[in-house]
């Protein structure tokens, strides 16, 4: 547990650029323990690049990046190890626990949490779209992560299968809590998992707007909160109907 | 796919071989070459059981197949950690790709005159051939399978602390193994080409070598179950080495 002071996760003064391309400028973010943070932008704002920040693939150009604890990202496709099975998959988030018993209690808790015991000696391949991404949620929940990191996790996904995993992400993260950053491009994403919504600007990226959505998970699509919520983020990226139109 | 090709699918291969047979029993029937140009299948069908008897077919064979087995293993114990090298260290790749592309190139044939002078007449020479024939092809496959592993699994890897030697043996490697595996089994195909041409000059024994004195003899009838020997053993280490393909952690690497 971390205390009020420590957030688990800060950016401060963030700019990052590749080549002449300014990406990030002066970004400053404070994450709250167990908070849901969903970064939404337009495509090519940098949002990934936050998260490659934040998970320290890259070092940010200025500012400071500060983390505390376990990191781990869930990307939006490819990220399982294909020749390792479900089972054996998840066993790496639970690398740490040396005691062989435990290991396995915890492997299928795991298991049962994301309907998977029948699929544990199958290989990525063999599953489903929606399958794959549960099984890397598990693999990230796996030990003792604190920071979950999420990458547009279900964009590669159908429509249904991705409201599905919307309500499984909440399920799964009510029973193990964690922090999470959350970058999405899908606006209803946002607006039914997020406690803070960020909505960025073109490049640099700068925060436009802070939306705090207190609606209890799990939300329903059509609940006023999430309607209002979603209108401010439409009218905040310029889509509302009435908006000009404007590429 | 299986399914739609019916029940007696094994059936087509058969005929067509049945077909191949018939014409050339067709073809030296009506005499249209001298026989000691074509020899007729009886005549083969006889030199196969002189082969045989005589005991020189099978040692000939365990000649052949030595040489390859060791040449092969060779190769693919200094190819592959070569290959993984140079996939890992761009700098190492700039530097050597070249010289490693132009010996690729080579045919392995090119080297003959030196194997015999360096190693003179046995296995050795023959040995030294399949290596320089097979060390190439593996060694490029497998740095050009490294340089191509999706970055998305070194993050990963990171994420899940996989480091130094972990990270080569539980993600690298597993990750080109597929790829590894292609790259052996076409070594293969080329080492059993080479071992037939290496044994006809420098050996005394081996299926080239067989080949080679029914040619000095006269003999085309025993060159002739010589190459079906070459031909069928060929064919059967392929499929032995097919079978890697189908251990459960790399059938992915087929299925995309």
């Amino acid at each position: 547990m971390n205390d009020n002071k420590n957030k688990p996760l800060s950016l401060h003064n963030v700019s990052h650029r590749y080549g002449m391309v300014e990406v990030l400028g002066n970004l400053s973010l404070d994450v709250d323990t167990h908070e849901i943070v969903v970064i939404v932008g337009p495509s090519g704002c940098g949002k990934t690049t936050i998260l490659n920040l934040l998970s320290g693939h890259i070092q940010p150009a200025g500012g400071t990046v500060h983390k505390a604890g376990v990191t781990r990202t869930v990307y939006q496709q490819g990220g399982l190890f294909p020749w390792l099975t479900v089972a054996e998959n998840i066993d790496m988030g639970l690398r740490d626990i040396k005691d062989n018993a435990k290991k396995e209690n915890e492997l299928l808790a795991l298991l049962e949490l994301i309907h998977l015991q029948d699929f544990r000696n199958h290989y990525p391949h063999e599953l489903s779209g929606g399958m794959r991404q549960r099984a890397e949620l598990a693999r990230a929940l796996a030990g003792d992560s604190d920071i979950l990191l999420m990458d547009e996790p279900f964009s590669a996904l159908d429509y249904q299968t991705r409201l599905r995993m919307r309500r499984e992400l909440v399920r799964l993260l009510e029973q193990r809590p964690r922090t999470v950053v959350f970058v999405t491009h899908d606006i209803e994403e946002a607006a039914q998992l997020a406690d803070r919504v960020l909505v960025l600007s073109n490049r640099p990226a700068t925060i436009r707007k802070t939306l705090y959505i207190t609606e209890p998970r799990p939300r329903e699509l059509t609940s006023p909160g999430v309607i209002n919520a979603m209108g401010e983020i439409l009218e905040e990226l310029g889509l509302r109907a009435n908006a000009e139109v404007m590429f | 796919m299986r399914n739609s090709l019916g029940r007696f699918s094994w059936l087509l291969p058969v005929a067509v071989l049945a077909g191949f047979l018939l014409f050339w029993y067709i073809i030296s029937a009506l005499n249209l070459f001298p026989a000691y140009a074509l020899p007729a299948p009886a005549s083969v069908v006889k030199s196969f059981k002189e082969e045989l008897s005589a005991g020189r077919l099978l040692n000939d064979v365990v000649a052949s197949l030595w040489r390859v087995v060791v040449g092969f293993v060779i190769s693919a114990v200094s190819g592959i950690p070569a290959g993984l090298w140079l996939g890992q260290h761009l700098y190492a790749r700039k530097a050597f790709l070249p010289l490693l592309n132009f010996f690729r190139f080579l045919s392995p044939l090119a080297w003959i005159p030196f194997a015999i002078l360096w190693f003179h007449i046995g296995d050795k020479p023959a040995i030294f051939l399949i290596f320089m024939a097979t060390f190439f092809p593996v060694a490029l496959a497998t740095m050009s399978a490294v340089a191509t592993i999706p970055v998305i699994y070194f993050k990963v890897a990171r994420d899940y602390g996989f480091k130094g030697s972990e990270l080569l043996t539980k993600v690298t490697f597993p990750a080109v193994l597929p790829q590894v595996i292609t790259a052996l089994r076409v070594s293969y195909g080329i080492s059993w080409v080479v071992i037939v041409a290496a044994e006809m000059v420098g050996c005394q024994d081996g299926l080239g070598y067989g080949i080679w004195e029914a040619r000095n003899g006269l003999r085309l009838d025993s060159a002739v179950c010589y190459m079906i020997i070459i031909g069928l053993l060929g064919m059967g280490m392929d499929r032995l080495l097919a079978q890697f393909s189908k251990l459960p952690n790399v059938r992915w690497g087929y299925e995309r």
